[in-house]
C-alpha cells in the first residue's frame, strides 16, 4: 500500500505492507531511528510517540492506520541546538544512563503533558508507571519531568 | 516479532463494515478496534487472521450518549474517554474510578470499552463492570441486531457469545440511583497489570441497611460476575467491619478460582476475600 506519513512536519511516501507496524515503518522506511523498539506487545513503551496530539504505543499501531496523520518523534523536539524543556530536564536530573527508553519516556511526559497541563504529581507518577527503563530506578525519571512540567507550565 | 501477513479493510459505515464482516469471518476474519489486545496477539503470532475489518473509519461509533436511564457507549469509545466523567450520574463517577487501573495512559488512548468486552480477558476492568451492573450488549451483523444481557455474555475465559460475524455495537449501562454507594479495588503486582483479583460493589442505604447490593468479581473466575451469595451477606445489613468481612468470606468461598503459574486456588481466594473487603470499605 502506498501511504504518506508526516513525520515532525516532514512527509515520508512510502510502500508498505498492511502488517507493517508505525513503529517499523518510522525506523525502517523512514529511516527515523530515534524512536526505539523494545517489546514489540505494549509492554515497555519505548516506542512510545504522540499521533495527532496522543500520546501511543507505535508497536500497537499499524503504519497504514496513520496515513495522513500528524507524528512526532524524538527527532522533532530540540528546536535546532536548543533542547525542548523536557530533554532539557533529563539532563540536569539525570534523567537517562543508556538512554534506550529515553525516546519513549520523552514523548510519553510530553504527550501526556500537552494534554494535561495541570496534571497532579500523582497522576504523572501514575503515567510514569507506563514505561519500562532498566537503569536509572525512575527517581530521576521523575525529578526531570517534575521540573520539565513546572517549565512547561509557564511558556 | 511481527504480525503474519492479512487483508486490511476499512469500511466507513456500520452497514459496509458488517458486510465485509459477514463475508470475511469464514476465513478467520476479525474486527480490529483498538489493536491493544489483537496486534499482540499477532505479534506473538497466537492470532493469523487473514482479514481485518478494522472500524478506526466508521463514523457514529465513538459516541457516549445518555437518555436519562441508560448509558450508551459505542464500538470505538476509547478507554481515555472515561478519564473524565461521561455523566452527570454516579455511573460517571465509577466509571472513572475503574479507568486508570486498566493498562497504561498510551495504551487508553486506543484501546476500546467494547474491545474489552469482545477480548474478554477473565481480569478485564470493563467486563467486571458490565456483569456488576447487568449491562445489555448489543450485537450487530447482516443477519439483524441481538440484546445479549451481560450474564449470557461471557462464556469463558476469552470467550464470548458474539457469533463470528457480529460486531459489538454498543454497551448499554444502566444510570444508577443518586444515592447509590460504591466501591472498586484491584489487586496487581504492578501498576497497569492486569488484576489478579477485583471487585466492583454498589449499593444503596434504607434507613440505615444495605438494601440492591451487587457485588462484582472479577480476575478469579474464567469471567467475571455477580456473587450472589456475597450479595446475601450484605442486604438488610448495617454497613459495618463485620458485615463486610461476611461479605469478603462468602464471596471467597463461594468462587471456583482459576490457577496459574503464579496463584494457586487458596491464594487467588485470599485475594478475592481481600478485594472485596477493601472494595465494600472504600463505598463505605
Ligand atoms: C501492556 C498492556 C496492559 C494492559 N492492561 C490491561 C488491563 O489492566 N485491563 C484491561 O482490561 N485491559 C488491559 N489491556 C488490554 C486493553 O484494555 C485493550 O484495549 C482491550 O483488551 C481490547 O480493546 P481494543 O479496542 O484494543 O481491541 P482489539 O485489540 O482491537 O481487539 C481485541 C479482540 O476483540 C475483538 N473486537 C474488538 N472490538 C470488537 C467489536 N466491537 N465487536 C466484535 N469484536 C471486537 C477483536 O477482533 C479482537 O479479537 C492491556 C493491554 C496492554 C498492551
Ligand atoms: S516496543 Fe512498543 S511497547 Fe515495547
Ligand atoms: S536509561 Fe537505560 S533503559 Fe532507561
Amino acid at each position: 500500500m502506498d501511504i504518506t506519513l508526516t513525520i515532525n512536519g516532514r512527509d515520508h511516501a512510502i510502500a508498505v505492507e498492511p502488517r507493517r507496524t508505525l513503529a517499523d515503518a518510522i525506523r525502517e522506511d523512514c529511516g527515523q531511528t530515534g524512536t526505539h523498539i523494545g517489546c514489540e506487545h505494549g509492554i515497555c513503551g519505548a516506542c512510545t510517540i504522540i499521533v495527532d496530539g496522543e500520546p501511543i504505543r507505535s508497536c500497537l499501531m499499524f503504519a497504514v492506520q496513520a496515513n495522513g496523520k500528524k507524528i512526532r518523534t524524538v527527532e522533532g523536539l530540540a528546536n535546532g541546538d536548543k533542547l525542548h524543556p523536557m530533554q532539557q530536564a533529563f539532563m540536569d536530573h539525570h534523567g537517562l544512563q543508556c538512554g534506550f527508553c529515553t525516546p519513549g519516556f520523552l514523548m510519553l511526559a510530553i504527550g501526556v503533558l500537552e494534554r494535561e497541563p495541570n496534571i497532579s504529581d500523582d497522576g504523572l507518577l501514575d503515567v510514569l508507571s507506563s514505561n519500562l527503563c532498566r537503569c536509572t530506578g525512575y527517581q530521576n525519571i521523575i525529578k526531570a519531568v517534575r521540573a520539565a512540567a513546572k517549565d512547561m507550565r509557564k511558556e | 516479532m511481527k504480525p503474519a501477513p492479512f487483508v486490511r479493510h476499512v469500511p466507513k459505515t456500520l452497514d459496509e463494515a458488517l458486510k465485509i464482516l459477514a463475508d470475511v469471518a469464514p476465513q478467520d476474519g476479525r474486527v480490529l478496534a483498538g489493536g491493544q489486545s489483537l496486534v499482540p496477539i499477532m505479534a506473538f503470532r497466537l492470532a493469523k487472521p487473514a482479514h481485518l475489518v478494522d472500524i478506526n473509519e466508521v463514523v457514529g461509533l465513538d459516541k457516549v450518549i445518555s437518555d436519562g436511564t441508560t448509558l450508551t457507549i459505542g464500538a470505538r469509545v476509547r478507554h481515555a474517554a472515561f478519564h473524565k466523567s461521561v455523566v452527570d450520574n454516579p455511573l460517571g463517577q465509577l466509571l472513572s474510578a475503574v479507568v486508570r487501573h486498566i493498562a497504561h495512559y498510551p495504551i487508553r488512548m486506543r484501546g476500546t470499552f467494547c474491545g474489552s468486552l469482545a477480548h474478554a480477558d477473565p481480569a478485564s476492568e470493563w467486563c467486571l463492570v458490565v456483569a456488576t451492573l447487568d449491562a445489555t450488549l448489543v450485537a450487530k451483523s447482516t443477519r439483524g441486531e441481538r440484546l445479549i444481557a451481560a450474564k449470557d455474555f461471557f462464556a469463558g475465559i476469552m470467550s464470548t457469545a458474539l457469533a463470528e460475524d457480529e460486531l459489538l455495537a454498543e454497551a448499554r449501562l444502566p444510570l444508577l440511583a443518586s444515592d447509590v454507594r460504591f466501591g472498586f479495588n484491584e489487586f496487581n503486582r504492578r501498576a497497569g497489570d492486569f488484576a489478579m483479583a477485583a471487585s466492583l460493589v454498589t449499593y444503596r442505604l434504607n434507613a440505615g441497611k444495605i438494601a440492591e447490593a451487587r457485588v462484582g468479581l472479577g480476575g478469579a473466575e474464567s469471567f467475571p460476575r455477580r456473587i450472589v451469595e456475597a450479595e446475601a451477606a450484605l442486604n438488610g445489613k448495617t454497613p459495618g467491619d463485620t458485615v463486610f468481612r461476611a461479605a469478603a468470606e462468602a464471596a471467597a468461598k463461594a468462587i471456583d478460582p482459576l490457577e496459574d503459574h503464579q496463584t494457586n486456588a487458596e491464594y487467588r481466594r485470599d485475594l478475592v476475600r481481600a478485594v472485596v473487603r477493601r472494595a465494600l470499605e472504600q463505598s463505605a
